[in-house]
This record gives structure tokens, sequence and C-alpha cells, in this order.
């Protein structure tokens, strides 16, 4: 829109533009920084969002575009799809979502530097600085890209949510990615050599496919933190190509809140970034574990009515829900219960592992649909110091992070991850839908304990009936 | 190659800036976080805004097309389904 301005203008014009570039990066730390607490993060988003608005029309002003066409037609393509699809999309679905997003982020940094490249006439005009930037742009937006998507589809269920893998797997990602490095150098000494951009591209996006597939379905909360992580690399990436520096900055941003969060969620299940990468934990082929015999174990089952006894005459019960109750969309159910025993003057309190749901922060964005206040949801460290004073533990389709082969076992694979210790409180309820193992693969020895007690069937159902049954005592 | 130690002053810095923003987020935040950080990964739309509407052969403009679309998605879809999400983080009322 630089045309419409009087020349007096344009000499200064540029200079402005980065100082407004630079409000706009201002506005991004404001934002993120107000995200950090429950009662000002909407005002962050709000804040944010602003920045984005900034940026976005004060491009509109740079000299170097000189047509708007293509633009508008884009803009309201993606706005509308962008829009239809934060409105439509049930929050049970949020994960999905959030990788959809993430991966049209990545492949969009990826379009950047691949256009810029086919912009020049000749490519020998790019310096070689500029052949690696765009090679390393291309590189992280394409795998950021596919891997959103395979994310997608494990968590859609379209592919298997189980580790998929085979020997030497991992060597071969590892040598795909080194393979890319070298590409990367040998296309910025030969840019002439467009067959090694195709090479580029083609590899990159299949390390998204092949890097992601044999992760687990326990494992996606680090998986999805990380690729947001790597969105955020790939803007930055796009921004050396162009030479901008509010790319940069908002991207290098958002790359080091992912990382920050792919480390949480890692220290939350005790393992090393490369053992989830590398790891291929959650295979289905894991049977039953290390246990014993199958014969002395047995579990103690129960019902609606005998359940609503317990929980009416308790003075606090704590729920520890997990991805079942996602699946079930129990989330509504689980609310009403509560508010229910809360009447009768019942305690009652959520505790939430970090990693429980598929993605950091699953569980509280469900409890919070069903309007559960987040100032009832209990983190790891604050709940496990008062299951000794609960009366009964609810466990709704939580398996892995209440299975006490974590502290006990060496053995096992999940040895050595923080834990709910719910194993202290008077009596625990694990609602499931049988016996078979979580993601992990691993049996749990709290469903066999003898405070335990089994409610088989849908967490929805089993809520529902316990729901009715409650009105009866 | 001045300009490129500058950039890379720019980003390590930023990066620095942002593992101290986000230190200490309450685990009710982080899907929100995740999203709102992913909306502003969105900003690569101003990078996809200059190659759209530069001057340069029709590839490109068509790549520049398709990264304003995908961009656009982020940008948009994440900041609208963040603040849905954050709309719905109550504290508990003091009414009871």
């Amino acid at each position: 829109m630089s045309q419409f301005l009087p020349d007096s203008v344009l000499t200064w014009l540029p200079d402005v533009i980065q100082l407004l570039y630079l409000v706009a990066t201002a506005f991004f730390i404001r934002g993120l920084k107000l995200l950090n607490s429950p009662q000002t993060a909407r005002r962050g988003n709000m804040l944010a969002s602003i920045g984005m608005l900034i940026g976005i029309v004060v491009t509109l002003f740079d000299q170097q575009i000189v047509s708007f066409e293509l633009i508008i037609i884009g803009v309201l393509i993606g706005g509308l799809i962008g829009a239809i699809l934060a409105k439509k999309v049930a929050m049970t679905a949020m994960p999905e979502l959030v990788a959809v997003f993430n991966g049209f982020g990545g492949g969009a940094s990826a379009l950047v530097a691949w256009g810029e490249l086919a912009r020049y006439e000749s490519i020998s005009a790019i310096d070689s600085t500029g052949m690696i930037t765009i090679g390393l742009s291309v590189f992280i937006g394409s795998l950021t890209f596919t891997g959103s998507f395979i994310a997608f589809g494990k968590l859609k269920g379209f592919i298997s949510g189980n580790a998929i893998t085979f020997p030497g797997l991992n060597i071969i990602n590892i040598g795909s990615m080194f393979a890319v490095l070298v590409l990367i150098v040998l296309y910025t000494i030969n840019p002439a050599n467009t067959t090694l951009f195709w090479v580029i591209l083609g590899v990159s996006l299949l390390i998204g496919v092949t890097s992601v597939i044999p992760i687990g379905g326990a494992d996606m909360p680090v998986v999805i933190s990380l690729l947001n992580s790597y969105s955020g690399i790939a803007a930055s990436m796009a921004g050396f190509v162009l030479g901008n520096n509010l790319l940069i900055v908002s991207g290098a941003l958002v790359g080091a809140a992912g990382l920050i969060l792919t480390n949480i969620m890692c220290k939350a299940m005790n393992r090393s970034l490369a053992n989830v990468i590398f790891g291929s934990f959650g295979g289905d082929g894991a049977s039953g574990g290390s246990g014993g015999a199958d014969g002395d174990k047995s579990v103690r089952e129960t019902s609606a009515e005998d359940l609503a006894i317990q929980v009416a005459y308790a003075s606090k019960v704590v729920i520890v829900p997990g991805y079942g109750l996602a699946v079930a969309q129990a989330q509504h159910i689980v609310k009403e219960v509560a508010a229910n025993l809360e009447e009768r003057g019942v305690q009652v309190k959520y505790g939430v592992h970090p990693v429980a749901g598929r993605m950091p922060g699953h569980m509280n964005v469900l409890l919070a649909e069903a309007d559960v206040p987040y100032d009832v949801l209990y983190d790891m460290d604050q709940i496990n110091p008062e299951f000794a004073s609960t009366d009964v533990v609810l466990i709704i389709g939580a398996n892995d992070v209440v299975n006490p082969m974590a502290k006990t076992s060496p053995g096992s694979p999940i040895y050595g991850m923080p834990i709910l210790d719910v194993d202290e409180a008077k009596r625990t309820i694990v609602f499931k839908r049988s016996l078979s193992v979580g993601y992990a693969g691993i049996d749990n020895p709290l469903f066999y304990a003898e405070k335990n007690q089994m409610f088989f069937g849908d967490a929805k159902k089993s809520l529902q009936a316990l729901n009715e049954a409650l009105k009866d005592v | 190659m001045s300009a490129l130690i500058f950039s890379l002053f720019i980003f390590v810095l930023a990066c620095f800036i942002g593992f101290e923003l986000i230190s200490k987020v309450p685990p009710t935040l982080h899907t929100p976080l995740m999203s709102g950080a992913n909306a502003i990964s969105g900003i690569t739309i101003v990078g996809a805004l200059i190659v759209a509407g530069g001057v340069g052969g029709d590839l490109g403009k068509y790549l520049g097309l398709a990264a304003i679309i995908f961009a656009s998605i982020n940008v948009v879809g994440g900041f609208m389904v963040t603040d849905r999400m954050l709309e719905m983080f109550k504290k508990k009322e003091d009414d009871k």
C-alpha cells in the first residue's frame, strides 16, 4: 500500500515499519507473560492477537508488496477456515486441533522459504547464507507439517495410537536428518541443481512421518509440545530467510515456550526427550509386564449402589481423571456427581497428573468445559500429600499415572515416573472398561490391591449410574 | 555476513526471553499457552504476505498464496480457539 503514500513519507517508511514491528514484538512478549496466570491469560491472548494484527497491517505498507489480490484471497480463505475450525470443533477434540494448527504454521514457514527461492529469477542471485536458511526453513517447516498431521491422525484414531516401529527405524531417522543437513550444504554450494531442492523437501516431509509414527499415544503430550516448538523455530528460520526481525523474535519465543513445555512433560514422566523420541514406548506387544502368575490375582468389583453409599458418606473425595475421561466424554457427568457430593457436604477435589491425556493440560481444558472451576483442580505436588486423608479416590480413565510399579518395581518401563499416590487413600475406585493394560503396556498392581474396587464399564455410563444411585442414598 | 550475525544475536536473546517468560506456568494453562504460542508462530504470515504480494514469478506468488492460507488458518484459528478455551476457565464462585 506504499504506492498510495507521498514520496516524503516513503523515505522514512522502512524505519517506521521496523519500529512498529518492535511494538508488535512487545505485545507478544507481554501477551505470553500474561498467559502465565489464569486471571490474566485471556487478556494475554488478546494482546498477542493485537500484536499479530499490527505485524500484518504494517507489513502491507512494505514497499516490496505491489499486488494485493492474492493476499486478500489467501487471508479470506485461511481466516474463514481457521475461524470455523476454532468455533466448531468440540473441546474433546482439542489435541487434534492444536496439532492441525501447528501443522499449518510449520507448512506456511516452509512455503515462505520455498516461495522466496522461487521469486528469484536466477538462483545464483541468492547468497550462501540465504541458501542455508532457506534449506533449514524448508527442512524444519516440512517436518513440522507432516509430523503434526501424523500426530493428528494418531489422536483421531486414523493411525494406530500404538508405537509403530521396526528395527533400525531410529537409525534411518537420524541418518536422514544428517543427510538433509548435508544436502542443504551441497545445495548451497551448487544452487543450480534443483534436484537437490526436491530431495531436501521430500526427505524432510518423510522425516516428519517416520519420526512421529513410532511414538506411542501416551507420549503425545511431549510430541505435541515439541512440534509446537518446531513451528516456532520454523517461523524464526523464515525470518532469517527474509531478514525480518519480527519473525525471528516471535518464532524464537514460541520455540522456547514449546521447549519448556516439552521439558515439563518429560520430567513428569521421568524420561529424557531422547528416550521419548527414540524409545518407541507403549507398543501393543508388551504382554502384562513382568507380572507373576495370573491365577493369584483377583479384583473386587463394585456397583453403582455400593459406590454411591461409599462416596455419599465420605468426608473427602478426590477425582483422578485420565485420557479415558476424554474418550468417554464424561467431563459433564463428573461435574454433576461432584456437585451432588458437595451438596451433601463432601469435600471434592481433582488430582491432575501433568501428562494425563494427550496434550499438556488436556484434563484442565476438558474439565473447564464442564464448568469445573480451575481452583479445585490440583496438580500432582499439591494433591499427593492429601491422599492420606482422603476417603475415596475415583480414578476415571487413568491408568499409568496411578501405577504403583513406578515406585516399587525397578524393572518396569515406567519406574521412576512420578505418580499420583492414590494408594495412600483409604479406598480407590477404578473406572475402567476392562482389565486391559494402559498405553505403557504394563499391568497395574493397583487394580488388585486390597483397598481397590473396580467399577467396570464405560466411564460416562458408570458415572450416570452412580449419579442415579446417589439420589436414593 | 554481519547481517546474519546480527540476526543470530536477536534470535538467541529472544530464546532466552522465551525461556524466562514461560518458566513457571501452572498446568491449568498448559494447553492455552501452547495454542496461544502456536498462534504467534503464525507470524510467518508476514513473510507470506511479502512473498505473495511482491515482484517475482508465478510459482513464487502461488507458493506465497498457499503460505498465506496456511498461516491465516494458524493465526485466526489459534487465537480464537485459545480465547474460547480461556473463556471457560473460571474461578470457583463464592456464592456457596
